[in-house]
């Protein structure tokens, strides 16, 4: 599993070479299916995106050859086990360019990763009065967790306003923070939106008043370079199922004094020095806060999913979705009933949207029936919906396996939702 | 081309009602309300009912936002409700819910369910083939049973 075992043999002259859409496509064997005898065009990879053969296959590989529980035995499987996973994570740290691997927790996903910041470091952290600042353009998973903390412990909820096009106003944010804000938690790109956040600036401005942040990152990682110690992000999470890994793992990366300051998370296994019925002492991060039998074969997978990542280039991805996005955009403003929702400057590869009289859900069986895979409701993010006065958007998020032939597609299969509503 | 399938889901009867749904009001007299909620695609629609000392729906009315399958058929569903007693409004529920759901549905025509108010629910039938959409269809009649039973508010999910 050594980084260059993936087949895309691009990154030798990455600069020299040209993105070969159709080649990274027969690399996901699920692309190639048809639904409702037509060729499937799936444009919900912000929901989850699907999986490269190598991912699939390092996971049955793994299972097949090389599988037992891990940091446990002296058996050669427990060994051969525990360091393909320890290999995973030193994957997952080179990708965000974590300091340690110690800063790189393995979780159920980017919600257990923001509850466990929220349980630990929140609870012994943060107290009455105290203000959390989260943007109105969160998934419900970076509000719900706050909230409940702040119920728990007297804190305040404190919102940065998002503008017409779903630009985070910066100003307004900057009003926001004051000593009393102990944490910040916004996201890196909206989910529902397609927003960039600026948040080397926000990270920036938090840490003058001595506040921490946490980047939720799942909608960044999959199309961007990410640099945790540029950025000097204090806490970043993301999901392992939307970089073309598996579901049932997630990250959370922590600064390594700031993680071995914080109590653990859950106890059992795994996560303790120690235990005596008088007392029990914890190991350092990661493991502190890894308790019980990891999810040792999907970590393995996110670890080949990163490689093969890193084997289509980041640039690569970044320029083809980018391409990508200007020419859905382009041609959905062509269809004179379309409302685009969430237009700011900076975009990832995400276009939502309703269509004048035609109610999200109608659009997405409309369109599903086409072979057309969208995302219609409201996106795990309600706060989202109210500030553009809808019930619910269409949206269609790119990968970088998709193609202007299945935007195409799309925009056709619209102008069925249009024919059929007249 | 649009397919049958969706020309069977989206006939014109739903189309109209979706766009022009019939008792799209809050009437002041109503006795009996209910808020239905389909967290999943956001639907949401507020049934109110008057029902007699007799126990017989006089008048029934809906407000809200959703789907043109949720809207037509809360539409269809409060035309049909009036001058219906309760178990008769339970029966029609059970026939409507059937008909949505299962390939044979010859016992649909159960006692004391009018032929013709089946006949015009059967435009919804085209959910059928669109398992995810069932819930959009059934949503107004799970909330008219909870207004029925007295409870205030119901999910799908």
């Amino acid at each position: 599993m050594s980084k260059t075992t993936n087949v895309v043999p691009i990154s030798a002259q990455q600069d020299a070479i040209e993105f070969d859409v159709e080649r990274v496509r027969a690399d996901f064997p699920i692309l190639s299916q048809e639904v409702y005898g037509k060729p499937l065009v799936y444009l919900d990879n912000a929901a989850s995106a699907q999986k490269p053969r190598a991912v699939i296959d390092a996971m049955s590989h793994v299972m097949e050859t090389g599988y037992s529980n891990v940091h446990r035995g002296v058996h050669r499987l427990s060994q051969v086990a525990t360091d393909a996973f320890e290999k995973a994570r030193n994957t997952t740290a080179a990708f965000i360019n974590a300091q340690s691997d110690n800063e790189i927790i393995f979780t159920r996903g980017a919600t257990e990763a923001i509850n466990l910041v929220a349980a630990t470091y929140g609870r012994k952290n943060i107290g009455a009065g105290d203000e959390i600042v989260v943007s109105h353009m969160e998934h419900h998973s970076n509000i719900v967790p706050w909230q409940m903390l702040c119920e728990e412990t007297g804190a305040v909820l404190k919102v940065v306003p998002i503008d017409d096009d779903g630009n985070f106003l910066f100003d307004e944010y900057e009003k926001l923070v004051s000593d009393k804000t102990k944490l910040v938690a916004v996201t890196h790109v909206s989910n529902a939106l397609g927003s960039v956040v600026p948040v080397k600036d926000v990270i920036d401005v938090a840490h003058r008043y001595g506040a921490v942040v946490l980047i939720d990152g799942c909608q960044a990682a999959p199309h961007m370079a990410v640099d945790v110690q540029n950025l000097d992000a204090d806490f970043y999470a993301f999901s392992g199922h939307k970089v073309y890994g598996p579901t049932g793992i997630g990250v959370l990366y922590g600064k390594e004094d700031l993680l071995n300051s914080m109590p653990p998370y859950q106890g059992g296994g795994e996560m303790i020095a120690s235990v005596s019925f008088e007392k029990s002492t914890y190991k350092k991060s990661p493991h502190r806060f890894e308790a019980g039998t990891p999810a040792i074969v999907e970590a393995i997978g996110l670890g080949a999913a990163i490689d093969y990542i890193n084997g289509v280039g980041l640039d690569h991805i970044s320029k083809h979705e980018q391409g990508l996005l200007k020419y859905a955009t382009e041609r959905m403003r062509g269809i004179n009933t379309i409302r685009l929702i969430g237009t700011a400057n900076d975009k990832a590869s995400i276009v939502s949207f309703v269509l004048e009289g035609v109610h999200a859900h109608d659009v997405g069986t409309i369109v599903d029936r086409a072979g057309v895979a969208i995302r219609v409701g409201h996106h795990c993010a309600e706060p989202v919906m109210q500030r553009f006065g809808v019930a619910a958007t269409a949206r269609a998020s790119f990968g970088f396996y998709n193609t202007r032939a299945e935007v195409d597609k799309l925009v056709e299969s619209l102008q069925e939702v249009k024919e059929l509503f007249g | 081309m649009i397919a049958d399938d969706l020309r069977d889901l989206y006939q014109e009867v739903i189309l109209d009602h979706g766009k022009n749904p019939r008792n799209f009001r809050h009437p002041e007299n109503s006795n009996r309300h209910a808020m239905g909620n389909n967290p999943m695609c956001g639907d949401r629609l507020k049934i109110f009912l008057t029902v007699d000392d007799n126990g017989q729906i006089q008048d029934a009315a809906f407000e809200g936002a959703g789907c043109a399958i949720s809207v037509a058929s809360a539409s269809l569903m409060t035309q049909i409700l009036k001058g219906k007693t309760k178990k008769q409004a339970e029966k029609l529920f059970e026939s409507f819910h059937a008909m949505c759901t299962e390939d044979e549905h010859d016992h649909v025509e159960a006692d004391g369910v009018d032929p013709d108010d089946i006949e015009r629910l059967q435009v919804l039938s085209g959910v059928k083939e669109f398992p995810v959409r069932v819930k959009c269809a059934t949503l107004a009649w799970h909330t008219m049973q909870a207004a029925m039973n007295g409870e205030q508010k119901i999910s799908t999910e």
